[in-house]
């Protein structure tokens, strides 16, 4: 969403991705300020909104860490989520309140590892109120940085046989990859650490991050805000990294590899950067995937995880940055809510039934739609334009016009 | 233009292709028709009080198949008693429904569809981690969420609003690891499940912890996801000289394991968990010499009546039918479905109200008598059962009542 | 002994069914460079088709229309999302293959209701046979010579025959073949019959070993066997069935350790050191980058 043109073009995404989240906050807790019973129901904290708004911001991140490697660098890699994995574990694995660690791990007696960021800083802060929150952030926080660094490093094990491959063949490597660290994350004999087939839960989620007063009523919803805020910072992050000269570097490997060895780019290493810096940002929208789902199990993180996010890309457009983000919320809303009401018979009046409506349905008519777009809108919503190209052109014909 | 006209027509002709064979196939073949969709949701409401329950179950994905006959125990329910009494009025109840897909990453989204439609209390799911998964959004809503027959102890454990009507794993497990040492003198046991299925592997886990302690061995194998040979692993137990084959697992690999251990030639019995109570896997060892024993919350003949009506139901819906594998046998989570259900009404009718919060607070002191016993909670939310029945195929397409084991 | 016997038959004979399905991935590949994801979901409706026929039409009918059925389904899906994809990048005929095979499994889900479905019986090859101490189904000892024999048949006209002297010309170089007169749209659709045929063929195989169907499950034979044929060497038709045979051995031994959990794993390991050590498979052919 945000691109730096130059020095005034680096304001107006700033300025725009605040108003976004001030908009998210304000959503989000429009329910409280109205008068009870005038709220629409849409607008209801546990209205199915929220719901399509978080699981987009946190797709919205996987997505953009992919296009990052297989848009702007022309890597095809399919391991996002193996990677994405790795880091909900690693989330998952240093959140979890040591006091509930023998619940969650009953079939292994226990985990082996006794310890979460959280408890570690409730023991410098406390643990109740505003020492308890700031202990829960942290913690969040520094376990989430570390899903990402894990991630990493284990990209870079993978890149070292893995970087030499071209296009097809890395592509199966990864997704090869993607299904070892599957499956051991399953591995029984791991359970003491990952918990084997069990899922792992009992962490701080989205959810934890509403701030309720003493008599435990919510004063403030921040549940949606935390997602956008975490993936507004990444993504910023990534678009400067393409806006850097290792940037450059990314697009001049995906226009021709041999060209940009002969400029004096060193392929290996940046290619390496690409692969490691999306699987550190793939990491942490797996983190807050696991939060978004309120557990971590492996089961979940399946090669159709990966197309799905990959399909995301494709219709927000390959090296578009704002398109992956808009086609991210339109296809997660798309799946999960505007198109439920497919799933359900509707009986006419009449007394005879609408045809076709039943269970299932709305997959058909969602994978048909996504047939469409792939056949006939071939760039995707965004071409490989960014949203702020289009703000961008206006002003100028406008000035142009003025002299 | 062109290019679009060819294009659209030659996809719709796939669809009218694949749309075709599904359609145009008489029902001869018994259960391969046109899948089962879930019957209409209720009988919409003219204008009276309606209240909202909420189901909570999968139409697709790996579970479907259970989910759909769960469903179906509370919509014959609904059709029985559509209404309720609160506070001298008669209220409406209306089913919602909506799709979990059997992924605990589609759980959150169909169960803030549900909350968004303002149901009062939720029924379901069929499989734990979903419901695990789905927790949550409940929670926050302040809605009670009541388990069918999810066995997994996570569920209820650690919150207030989850409940559930069914046994547990840990039961479960220790019913069937009891059973195999008493009734085959089972010494070793070869447990296979499937790979990162917390159903699965739960319970062999606890199987493997009552044989193990009583001086059996266990042999554990998991199996990958969408699998469907299985000639190894069962060529391994008989290797291996395993009495029982203890095999938890979903429908769709229970058929397989079945029909293959068939043409092997296995002769040691297999010991299944609830799931294994459904007629798909019943139509797999029909005919076959397989011994298969399944431990299961409720056995057909044990209310005469819900088993008439049922069947008059699903015979006279053709719908239902689909829902419930294209014959009349009655499956054991739909007794469990058809008592949710009325375990629902009690507690609205405890509550006085059709107020969310009221009817979470009413239900545990809830305590009522179904067809597939009696039913009350525990302080976890858990319901108190001490019986579960075991039966075996007798593979002609029913089930026979082997015995009824309580808690030891 | 015979525990081992026991699991090289089945390796063997499940190696000869992934060799089916691998051939339409490596044929495809070799002539238009793509990645077929919707073949496992092909050879899937190969199995859904033969359960909706032989239900009501008998099986000396209903068996030739599943071949012709599945033939019409690959021929289709070719003409609709991969043709008018021919000059645009790589990768968006690989989505566009990830596309169809999503719509594919929706809409067998949405058809069977998710419900596992049983296939048929068909009589002898579904019958018990006992080898050496083991028993198993007639099916699983045919699979390797049938695949044997139809991959026989299928180089034969590959070589001999002016199709395949064009199969083989596409694969070498798309444009000049073209230039050269080649009807490019006819010879890739060739190609995709000759896949589905043989996936059809496979889902005969396959199912009747494996009788439950669920709309997923062509995804694991079909990952499996794309695994062979880039093991074998991708574009390769020998390649690709001794590919075949490896991973069904393998899958089967790593299946009778107590590993199991790893047997997938496995098979991808197995990929990625040979594609880490020989690239091109064990029979793929050296291509070298035009600057």
């Amino acid at each position: 969403m945000i691109q730096e043109k130059n020095k005034k073009g680096a304001l107006i995404p700033l300025v725009a991705a605040i108003v976004l989240l001030l908009a998210v906050i304000l959503l989000e807790n429009i329910s409280t300020f109205l008068p009870q019973g005038s709220v629409p129901s849409v607008l209801m904290p546990t209205s199915q909104l929220f719901s399509v708004l978080k699981k987009g911001a946190v797709y919205s991140l996987a997505a953009v860490s992919m296009n990052l490697l297989n848009g702007f660098t022309g890597l095809f890699s399919l391991g996002q989520a193996g990677f994405m994995l790795l880091g909900a574990y690693t989330y998952a694995i240093l959140s979890v309140p040591v006091a509930d660690r023998a619940a969650v791990y009953y079939l292994y007696g226990g985990s082996a590892v006794n310890f979460s960021f959280q408890d570690l800083f409730g023991s410098i802060f406390g643990t109740e109120g505003l020492g308890g929150a700031v202990s829960m952030g942290l913690g969040v926080a520094v376990a989430m940085l570390l899903a990402g660094c894990v991630a990493a490093v284990f990209a870079y094990f993978i890149g070292l046989p893995v970087l030499r491959l071209k296009s097809d063949y890395l592509a199966i490597a990864t997704l090869g990859f993607a299904e070892i660290i599957k499956a051991v994350f399953q591995w029984q004999a791991l359970g003491p650490v990952t918990n084997g087939a069990n899922m792992i839960k009992s962490f701080p989620t989205f959810s934890s991050f509403n701030i309720s007063d003493a008599s435990g009523n919510v004063i403030l919803r921040l549940a949606t805000f935390f997602p956008f805020l975490v993936s507004i910072l990444c993504i910023a992050v990534i678009c400067m990294l393409i806006n850097s000269s290792y940037g450059r570097a990314f697009k001049a490997i995906r226009e021709d590899e041999i060209a940009a060895e002969a400029m004096g780019i060193d392929l290996a290493k940046h290619k390496m950067l690409s692969f490691c810096t999306s699987a550190f940002f793939a990491g942490v929208s797996g983190a807050l995937f696991a939060m978004f789902v309120n557990n971590a199990q492996a089961k979940v993180y399946t090669t159709t995880m990966t197309y799905e996010i990959l399909l995301i890309v494709v219709i927000g457009g390959i090296g578009s940055i704002s398109g992956s983000c808009i086609a991210t919320f339109l296809y997660v809303a798309c799946s999960e809510w505007w198109l439920r009401f497919l799933d359900n018979e509707v009986i006419l009046s009449s007394g005879a039934k609408l045809p076709f409506l039943r269970a299932g349905f709305r997959m058909v008519v969602f994978s048909v739609v996504i047939m469409i777009v792939v056949l006939f809108f071939r760039k995707g919503i965004m071409g490989d334009r960014e949203i702020t190209d289009l703000f961008q052109k206006r002003p100028r014909a406008g000035k142009e016009a003025a002299k | 233009m062109k290019k679009f006209l060819a294009g659209a027509l030659s996809a719709a002709l796939m669809l009218s292709l694949l749309a075709g064979c599904g359609g145009g196939t008489p029902a001869a073949s018994g259960g391969t028709t046109s899948g089962g969709a879930a019957a209409p949701s209720g009988t919409p409401a003219s204008g009276d009080k309606v209240i909202k329950v909420g189901v909570f179950e999968p139409a697709s994905g790996d579970s479907a198949s259970g989910g759909k006959k769960e469903t179906l125990g509370m919509q014959f329910a609904n059709a029985e008693t559509p209404t309720v009494e609160v506070g001298g009025e008669t209220y409406t109840v209306q089913l919602v429904l909506s799709d979990n897909g059997s992924t605990t990453d589609k759980a959150p989204s169909a169960a803030a569809d549900l909350v968004s439609q303002n149901v009062a209390i939720v029924l379901g799911s069929y499989g734990s981690g979903v419901s695990m998964a789905a927790s949550d959004t409940f929670k926050e809503a302040g809605i009670a969420a009541m388990g069918v027959t999810c066995t997994n102890p996570n569920v209820t454990a650690g919150n207030d609003h989850y409940f559930r009507i069914c046994f547990l794993d840990n039961f479960q497990a220790q019913v069937l690891a009891n059973f195999a040492m008493e009734k085959f003198q089972a010494k070793t046991a070869y447990c296979l499940g499937e790979t990162g299925n917390e159903y699965d592997q739960g319970l062999i886990a606890f199987f493997e912890q009552v044989f193990t302690a009583n001086g059996g061995k266990v042999i554990k194998d998991s199996f990958p996801t969408n699998n469907s040979d299985f000639n190894s692993y069962l060529n391994k137990a008989k290797a291996e000289g395993a009495d029982v084959i203890f095999t938890p697992v979903s429908i769709a690999y229970a058929t397989q394991i079945i029909t293959q251990a068939q043409s092997l030639g296995i002769t040691a019995p297999f010991l299944g968990s609830d799931t294994l109570d459904d007629n798909m896997v019943l139509e797999a060892a029909n005919g076959t010499d397989i011994q298969l024993y399944v431990s299961t919350f409720y056995q057909e003949g044990g209310a005469p009546t819900f088993d008439q009506g049922i069947k008059d139901y699903i015979n006279s819906n053709a719908s239902a039918k689909d829902a419930n594998g294209g014959n009349d046998t009655i499956a054991a989570v739909t007794a469990m479905g058809y008592d949710a259900y009325y375990v629902a009404l009690e507690a609205i009718k405890a509550a006085g109200s059709a107020d969310p919060a009221a009817i979470k607070a009413a239900l545990p002191g809830v305590t009522y008598t179904g067809v597939s016993g009696a039913i009350a909670f525990d302080d976890i939310g858990d319901a108190i059962r001490d019986t579960a029945y075991i039966k075996h195929s007798t593979n002609t397409n029913a089930w026979e009542l082997e015995t009824v084991q309580k808690a030891s | 002994m015979e525990f081992a016997i026991s699991i090289l038959i089945s390796g063997i004979s499940v190696g000869g069914q992934y060799a089916l399905i691998a051939i339409g991935y490596t044929m495809v590949y070799g002539i238009l460079r793509l990645i077929n994801f919707a073949h496992g979901d092909v050879f899937m409706v190969g199995g859904l088709l033969g359960i909706y026929l032989t239900a009501s039409l008998p099986l000396y009918l209903s068996l030739p229309l599943v071949l012709v059925l599945t033939v019409a389904l690959g021929f289709c899906i070719e003409r609709v999302a991969y043709k008018p994809l021919r000059s645009a990048p790589r990768m968006s005929v690989m989505i566009s293959a990830i596309g169809v095979s999503y719509l594919i499994q929706n809409t067998a889900t949405y058809i069977t209701g998710g419900q596992p479905m049983t296939y048929p019986v068909i009589p002898f090859l579904s019958d018990t046979v006992k080898i050496a101490g083991t028993s198993t189904k007639w099916v699983t000892i045919l699979t390797p010579f049938l695949v044997l024999a139809l991959v026989l048949a299928l180089t034969q006209l590959i070589q001999h025959t002016k199709v395949g002297m064009a199969m083989r010309a596409v694969a070498k170089d798309f444009e000049t073949s073209q230039l050269m007169g080649i009807k490019i749209n006819s010879v890739i659709s060739v190609t995709f019959v000759i896949g589905s045929a043989l996936a059809a063929v496979g889902s005969m195989l396959y199912f009747t070993n494996f009788q439950a169907i669920t709309p997923t499950a062509g995804a694991l034979p079909g990952l499996r066997a794309f695994v062979a044929a880039v093991v074998g060497g991708i574009g390769s038709i020998p390649g690709a069935v001794v590919g075949a045979f490896i991973i069904g051995i393998c899958e089967n031994v790593i299946k009778s350790t107590e590993f199991t959990v790893f047997s997938d794993a496995g098979t991808f390991a197995l990929l990625i050191l040979i594609l880490v050590v020989k690239p091109t498979g064990l029979f793929g052919e050296k291509v070298t980058d035009k600057v």
